[in-house]
């Protein structure tokens, strides 16, 4: 219920929202676990394993219990903390992990079984038999087990990614950060404080006490009113630091819009931040640990601080009737608040002796609370003293085991904490994430004027560092009180004593861990689960690792603690992906003859990034092959039109540009006439074939190479490497000139007719021949025109600049279809060049040699080159090898399958015999009838033998004979017609 | 015979206003990259700085003004925005008028939007006026170029205009949809 008087909530403004579809009121600034408990609701979850009926332990990121679902369908949410989720109007949220509702959960059953379902069962157990554990156990296990769901749709919602970059990056806005971020922003540095909640202030924002003479939250405002002013400051609420990496950078995670209404659909639901900072300055602060004895799991059970925060952040009494337990002098603090708001605090339990409590508080000194009572929410607790046990009325018990400094970020880089036994807590090793300083609470610093001192003096340090000149401030009077604690882990006694209220860990668990030998503490988590999920163990791991100690006989720091790793807290895959759903996923590269092919229906397909047509259906045509047949027919008799602009361009100039290409291509360059054009072999270093292309001499030292689609970033780097590591003596230069120019091949008997209609003066052969290359112009555009063939026909390539490719591509077009041509797509050029035995990297593979090609000869004897020793290595040009042939069927089966093997027509199509593989494959409606190419063990030596294809997947196999791979126009009189 | 008609890059995508950002479209006289041969620098910077009025930058920088502008753009790589150059000697030189997507990216938010496609660090007193940095934007390879206050110059191959602008756009209302 609310207390009058407290809280910094807006009580002017009300908000309505809905848990499982019942109405509920909160006020502007309350969380969702803050609202529901000021309206009598402590029931908010259920628990992991044995569904016991949960409410929320904490009041922070950290919280284990109080997990809760926003929103419905494709965005719903799950998993969301409901002591972080703001409430807002019209916000829905729903439990999770119950069936049929949180208030009755038939799963519940499983608490009945626990004696069975402890540590280490589900191993034991399911053992058996093997098959079962993928097919039935794990995922009937999973379906009882576990946390939210996720909706399964598509999730339409927006989420961003940015970069930001700073001096100075602090990291949590309490005193410490506060005091941090104004020292170095009054230094004139770059600042950038990460605040994880809603509103700056920290533990400021949670407790009763002054600093400065004034309420904390008020000296919090004027720092932050003063941070505000200063331009070289930035403010980041709602965004919590992640993790830290490399190099000062750290990943953040910026809540944007879960606060608010989804009236945008523009708007992100969350940024994740990458920061690039000189320096940190870690003000994380501490996170309270409960303390583990039976029954501590009841709604109703929280830590003190979460108490304190509920009262005076909310102003929410958690409970009618509330009872401190605790070993640290917080247990005193939250009796006192709780009784300055005239909440009536049944009684003080603290484990230490001797100690008096506030006036009028019950205080039971030396004394611990080792059982709890009531259903589904706390209404009694059992306080032992001695050997007497008592049991007393409370319907919300607040307790205080001490802090653990949230240590988390700084080991994300592999340092381990060091333990500190005054405080009986690990702290971060020094200097354990280069450039980061930790100051305040988690650094152990645990009184408001510590944080404040620790603040300033990291901020004064990372100034100096970075050369900047900082006044120290001065720093407001605050409370100082010294932290004493005694060591309180367990309280022993019968039943279940939960460590991690997330998973289900029981103090049990742990030992029973110890005595299978999971000694490790590494061990004992994957044994027991504890620490996993969406808390990480935050509230457990020290309490965990404490009793594994007791147990294995060995102290907490040899003990030492799990591995800490990022994130920090749950970040959603959305927001680490952002911006690559969709078309976001990669760039589309789209040719200037984009529009024009989509217009005429031309399905795409993509090759690397770009987009290209598979085939141009006709009116009629139903299939591809349809398509695919007539335009292959097309370029075969009259002329037809592709896009090949997505080849890669290379313009290489320089007195060295030729001793270039002679080192990186197998062939001679040098001897090229200008004026001309060649093909070209380009191995790797270790002696395979890279790419292949034609290479044109433009000018003396001007040439422009060619390469295939796939590898034109992959040759471009080879080149700058050759050029910048191995010959950077050479005097030359080298640029992509690929998006230039909308290149465009005319292929066909009457392709010189159709460019002669043209251009502005015609060609012929004479001035124009195979192989022949040169500036042209159309209409006044100045182009490039080059005589080469992949279809085997006569066959041209033009070349304009690429404002022009869209105009150009449709002339052609109109002019191929009046001769009786027109466009051909990706599969009328492939079957072209199987016909032709031409290559593409389905045959250059990466595993292929020149000499596997049947290219050897092209591997010049007169001249060393990239890959050429490599390729002469034993067994590379063995007569033995898979190497290339042409494949026809020849048996009632006519279909030949890329990815096939080859074998003997004697042999079993087994691995051992397995001669060979089919690269690819078509039908051939100039030759009638299908044509493959593949790699066969002595290939060329073959020739009309027959073997066996064998496709193993389709259960296929085709008999075919071997054949030369060029099936048609061998003599190549066409390219020269 | 009907000409040849030229299409920019971004034709029929831009300009673009959302929230208090600008994306226009920029499309040069000509675009042409210089690279110095070996011991070459120093004249063809001259002979730059007569045609132009602006020398090679130095890396990460440019030269010249709106109308003319030589832009660092790699190793030994200078690219030249504006005017159609004549032939210098001793430099390689290659038409890339048609090569490039440019847009122009202008308002108070400018900068935020770009931090959501590029990591480099664009404060304005580290990236001030003038500077240029050759970086991915999102998934593509890049130009970034201040030239105003809140107003930068975009770079990408033609062939990603359509993402270029269809990132920005998603960036740009993002940013305004934050208000």
């Amino acid at each position: 219920m609310r207390v009058q008087g407290r809280g910094l909530i807006d009580r002017n403004t009300p908000v309505s929202f809905t848990f499982d579809g019942v109405a509920h009121e909160g006020f502007a600034g309350d969380t969702v676990a803050s609202a529901l408990l000021a309206g009598g609701v402590r029931l908010m979850g259920r628990s992991f394993k044995y569904h016991r009926p949960r409410g929320p332990l904490t009041a922070g990121s950290e919280e284990p219990n109080a997990l809760v679902t926003i929103g419905r369908g494709a965005a719903a949410d799950p998993n969301t903390r409901a002591t972080v989720q703001e409430v807002f109007e019209g916000l829905e949220v729903s439990s999770q992990n119950r069936w049929p509702s949180l208030g009755f959960d038939l799963m519940s059953v499983n608490d009945l079984f626990a004696p069975f379902l402890a540590a280490g069962f589900y191993y034991k157990t399911f053992m058996w038999p093997r098959a079962f554990w993928e097919k039935l156990y794990e995922p009937v296990i999973r379906r009882a087990a576990g946390l939210g769901a996720l909706s399964g749709q598509p999730n339409e919602d927006r989420y961003e990614r940015a970069w930001a970059h700073c001096d100075v990056l602090v990291i949590g806005s309490g005193p410490a950060g506060l005091m941090a971020a104004l020292t170095a922003a009054r230094a004139g540095l770059d600042v950038i404080l990460a605040e994880e909640d809603a509103r700056m202030g920290g533990r400021c924002l949670a407790e009763r006490e002054e600093v400065g003479g004034r309420p904390a939250h008020v000296w919090a405002g004027e720092v932050l009113a003063e941070l505000g002013a200063m331009p070289n400051v930035r403010l980041m609420t709602r965004t919590t630091v992640t993790g830290a990496y490399d190099g000062g950078t750290y990943g953040a995670l910026e809540r944007v819009s879960h606060h608010l209404p989804a009236t945008d659909p523009r708007r992100p639901r969350e940024c994740f931040w990458r920061i690039a900072a000189r320096r940190t300055i870690l003000c994380a602060g501490a996170l309270e640990r409960p303390v583990a004895f039976r029954n501590n799991d009841r709604p109703g059970v929280m830590t003190a601080g979460a108490v304190r925060a509920y009262l005076n952040r909310w102003g929410v009494a958690t409970g009618k009737s509330v009872a401190v337990f605790g070993n640290t002098d917080d247990a005193h603090r939250t009796a006192r608040d709780l009784a300055d708001a005239g909440v009536h605090v049944a009684a003080l339990i603290d484990t230490r002796e001797g100690v008096t409590g506030p006036a009028g508080i019950p205080t039971f000194s030396g004394s611990v609370v080792c059982n709890t009572g009531g259903g589904k929410a706390l209404d009694s607790i059992t306080i032992r003293r001695g050997g007497r046990e008592d049991r007393i009325a409370a319907d919300c018990l607040a307790i205080s085991g001490g802090w653990n400094p949230t240590v988390h970020l700084t080991c994300h880089m592999n340092a381990r904490p060091r333990w500190r036994d005054d405080i009986l807590s690990f702290v971060p090793a020094p200097d354990a994430v280069p450039g980061m300083e930790a100051a305040g609470a988690c650094n152990g610093a645990f009184s408001t004027a510590a944080c404040l001192r620790e603040g300033a003096e990291a901020a004064l340090r990372v100034a100096e560092a970075l050369g900047a000149k900082a006044a120290a401030p001065e720093l407001p009077p605050a409370e100082d009180d010294p932290y004493r604690i005694a060591a309180l882990w367990h309280v022993p006694g019968k039943g279940r004593a939960w460590l991690d209220f997330q998973n289900d860990v029981t103090v049990k668990d742990v030992h029973q861990a110890a005595v299978e030998n999971f000694r490790s503490v590494e061990h004992m988590k994957r044994y027991t689960t504890q620490g996993m999920a969406t808390d990480q163990g935050k509230n457990s791991n020290v309490a965990a690792l404490a009793i594994l100690a007791d147990a294995t006989g060995r102290g907490i720091p040899e003990t030492g603690t799990t591995t800490f790793r990022p994130p920090y807290v749950p970040v959603s895959i959305a927001a680490m992906g952002a911006g690559a759903q969709g078309k976001g996923f990669a760039p589309q590269r789209l040719t200037t003859s984009h529009k024009a092919t989509t217009e005429r229906g031309a399905p795409m397909i993509e090759a690397g990034l770009w987009y290209r047509p598979s085939y141009f259906p006709a009116p009629g045509e139903t299939t591809w092959r349809q398509s695919c047949d007539r335009e292959v027919a097309m370029v075969r008799t009259a002329v037809g039109i592709c896009d090949v602009s997505t080849l890669g361009k290379i313009d290489i100039q320089g007195p060295d540009a030729a001793a270039m290409l002679d080192f990186v291509y197998t062939n001679s360059f040098s001897t090229l006439a200008e004026g001309r054009v060649r093909y070209g072999l380009m191995l790797r270093e270790d002696g395979h074939v890279m790419d292949d292309g034609t290479t044109a001499r433009l000018g003396d030292q001007h040439f422009v190479m060619t390469t295939t689609t796939a590898a034109a970033g992959q040759v471009m780097k080879h080149l700058e490497f050759v050029h910048q590591c191995l010959r950077p003596d050479w005097d030359l230069s080298m640029i992509s000139v690929t998006e230039q120019w909308a290149q465009f091949a005319v292929a066909g008997p009457k392709s010189r007719e159709l460019l002669n209609g043209l251009l502005d003066q015609p060609i012929d052969d004479a001035t124009w021949p195979f192989m022949s290359c040169g500036k042209i112009a159309v209409q006044g555009v100045e182009g490039r025109l080059f005589r080469i063939s992949f279809s085997g026909e006569h066959a041209y390539e033009i070349a304009v600049p690429a404002r022009f490719g869209d105009s150009l591509f449709r002339l052609l077009v109109a002019r191929a279809e009046g001769m009786g041509g027109g466009l051909y797509g990706m599969e009328a050029l492939n079957v072209l060049r199987i016909e032709k035995g031409h290559i593409t990297h389905a045959e250059i593979h990466g595993r292929t040699t020149a000499f596997d090609i049947g290219m050897q000869r092209m591997v010049s004897q007169k001249k060393d080159c990239i890959g050429k020793t490599m390729s002469e290595r034993p067994g590379l040009m063995d007569g033995g090898r898979e190497r290339l042939v042409g494949l026809r069927p020849v048996g009632a089966v006519q279909q030949l399958i890329a990815g096939a093997h080859l074998f003997g027509m004697d042999d079993a199509p087994v691995r051992v015999n397995d001669q060979g593989y089919i690269t690819s494959t078509c039908w051939s409606p100039t030759l009638g009838g299908t044509l493959a190419l593949g790699f066969l063990k002595r290939g060329p030596e073959r020739y009309g033998e027959t073997v066996k294809m064998v496709d193993h997947v389709r259960g296929i196999t085709a008999v075919c004979e071997v054949v030369n791979p060029v099936f048609f126009d061998p003599e190549g009189g066409r390219v020269r017609g | 015979m009907a000409d040849l008609i030229a299409t920019s890059a971004c034709a029929g995508r831009l300009p673009k206003t959302i929230g208090d950002v600008t994306l226009t479209e920029i499309v040069f006289g000509a675009i042409t990259s210089v690279a110095p041969l070996k011991g070459q620098e120093e004249a063809v910077s001259d002979a730059l700085k007569a045609q132009i009025g602006a020398a090679l930058p130095k890396p990460n920088r440019s030269t010249g003004k709106a109308a003319a502008r030589a832009v660092f753009f790699g190793r030994g790589q200078t690219m030249v925005l504006g005017p159609r150059l004549a032939h210098i000697e001793g430099a390689v030189m290659t038409d890339q008028t048609d090569a490039w997507a440019a847009v122009e990216l202008d308002g108070p938010s400018a900068r935020d939007v770009l931090v959501r496609l590029v990591s480099v660090d664009l404060r304005p007193d580290v990236f001030k006026q003038g500077h240029a940095a050759r970086t991915p934007i999102i998934h593509m390879p890049g130009l970034v170029l201040r030239t105003g206050a809140d107003r930068y110059l975009l770079m990408t191959f033609r062939s990603m205009a359509g993402t270029l602008v269809h990132d920005l756009e998603t960036a740009m209302e993002g940013v305004a949809a934050r208000g």
